[in-house]
């Protein structure tokens, strides 16, 4: 099966996709964009956040097939060339990343929050962030994070 | 295996009559889960997502026809005022990444004795629309509608097409309890309508049976000793003993989530409670 979809703004094509494969493969294995990370496969753990028409979503429960013609934003496309988006620039600035692993995720689902609600409330951020899970237990740096990059935007 | 993209109903109906191993998929929660698993192998999915059909609700004799592709993020936006048992259930699905994908279409069609919607579909009295290409529509009231653990009433080359049900006439209370807040196929999980134009009680049990069911002796019950016309406040006792009676009519089972005498506790715990709430809130509002 053939898949086209845009990726990041740019037209991607990918031959012979297994029809059952998920988004998250067909992004990682056969577009080499592996900023969405494979961790649960059943939508536990938001690692695989990604914008799929504008919609957070977990690409593992996408079938790649479902994207044709659709258009897809990893965490590769969120910043502006050399200049991270605020939200990246938060994290690496409150300490939010220690492994790592749950960043991409994290980093596509609060940039959606902030999007939506420019000055979210901490139970909007936890509520936003509920369906991504940071094994190093690393919660209340990357709430700082959010807080951060919301006061920054707020001044821009 | 094939990807079918029908892209119109009646392309989908002529897929699932063509293709009786096809899986149809809508937002992919429950789908792609048995695929990334390895424990389904179907010769076809039948992606759903383009049929523009499931995507739109509207109301029709004083029901809402809620689209089987319509997610729960929407239900939570666009239908809180009109059906708010189901706005309630949707609020407690997943994440806002599985509440952006996941339909009540797909919970239907999964069938599992856990979905977070079928208790509410099952409060308000719900119909289930469901349609083929060689014989049209039928619609099967909801309580008829799972057969088994994980199995429904749907015939080979039928699709969900939509799900009606009653704009609420009354206040409707959702209850669930999970290890969390978010994330959680629920342990027990228990939905009441008030339908005080009738002066009747609807309920829906979750998870606490190898499907999801009514609790008719209590809803009976119930509705036979509430004050409908002087509205006065609701007795404790009254409230317990409609929770021993939704307990009554579950047939929970142990397992990894909980255990079947935890199930009946709590769904009295959480039926004494969403009795009071939604009564407190009909008084207020009278």
């Amino acid at each position: 099966m053939r898949v086209t979809t845009t990726v990041n703004g740019t037209e991607r094509t990918a031959d012979d996709v297994w029809p059952g494969e998920s988004l998250l493969y067909l992004l990682r294995e056969r577009l080499g964009l592996p900023g969405a990370k494979n961790a649960c496969e059943q939508g536990e753990c938001g690692s695989c956040t990604v914008y799929l028409d504008g919609e957070p979503v977990c690409a593992c429960l996408v079938a790649a097939g479902q994207a044709i013609g659709r258009e897809v934003t990893t965490v590769e496309g969120l910043a502006e060339g050399e200049a991270l988006h605020p939200v990246q620039e938060a994290f690496v600035e409150a300490g939010a990343v220690q492994c790592g692993f749950c960043t991409p995720g994290l980093v596509v689902a609060a940039a959606d929050l902030l999007a939506r609600v420019p000055e979210p409330s901490d139970p909007e951020i936890r509520e936003a962030l509920a369906g991504n899970l940071c094994r190093c237990t690393g919660y209340e740096k990357i709430l700082d994070a959010v807080r951060l990059a919301a006061r920054r935007q707020a001044t821009r | 295996m094939d990807f079918l993209q029908p892209s119109s109903w009646d392309e989908a109906l002529a897929s699932r009559a063509e293709r009786p191993d096809a899986l149809p998929i809508a937002g992919g929660t429950d789908v792609m889960v048995e695929l990334n698993f390895d424990r389904r192998r179907p010769g076809a999915l039948l992606d759903l997502s383009r049929v523009d059909e499931l995507r739109a609700w509207s109301v029709e004799d004083g029901a809402v026809r809620l689209g089987a592709g319509v997610p729960y993020a929407r239900v939570i936006t666009e239908l809180a005022d009109r059906l708010p048992g189901l706005a309630m259930a949707a609020r407690t699905v997943g994440s806002p990444q599985i509440r952006v994908r996941g339909t009540v279409g797909g919970n239907l069609g999964s069938a599992s004795p856990a979905g977070d919607a079928h208790p509410p579909l099952l409060a308000a009295g719900a119909e289930v629309e469901v349609a083929s290409a060689a014989r049209g529509t039928r619609r099967i009231p909801v309580a008829e509608f799972f057969t088994g653990v994980k199995r429904n009433a749907l015939e080979p080359d039928e699709l969900i097409a939509a799900v009606h049900v009653r704009t609420a006439r009354g206040p409707q209370q959702f209850c669930k309890v999970g290890t969390r807040n978010a994330m959680v196929i629920s342990v027990s999980a228990f939905a009441l309508a008030l339908h005080p134009d009738r002066q009747a009680v609807g309920t829906g049990i979750g998870s606490a049976a190898p499907t999801p069911r009514r609790a008719p002796e209590a809803e009976e019950f119930l509705a036979g000793e509430l004050d409908w016309a002087g509205r006065a406040a609701l007795p404790e006792s009254l409230a317990r003993a409609f929770g021993e009676r939704v307990a009554a009519a579950a047939s929970p089972i142990d397992d990894v989530r909980g255990t079947a005498a935890y199930r009946r506790h709590s769904l009295a715990v959480l039926a004494r409670r969403a009795a009071t709430w939604a009564w407190d809130d009909l008084r207020r509002a009278a």
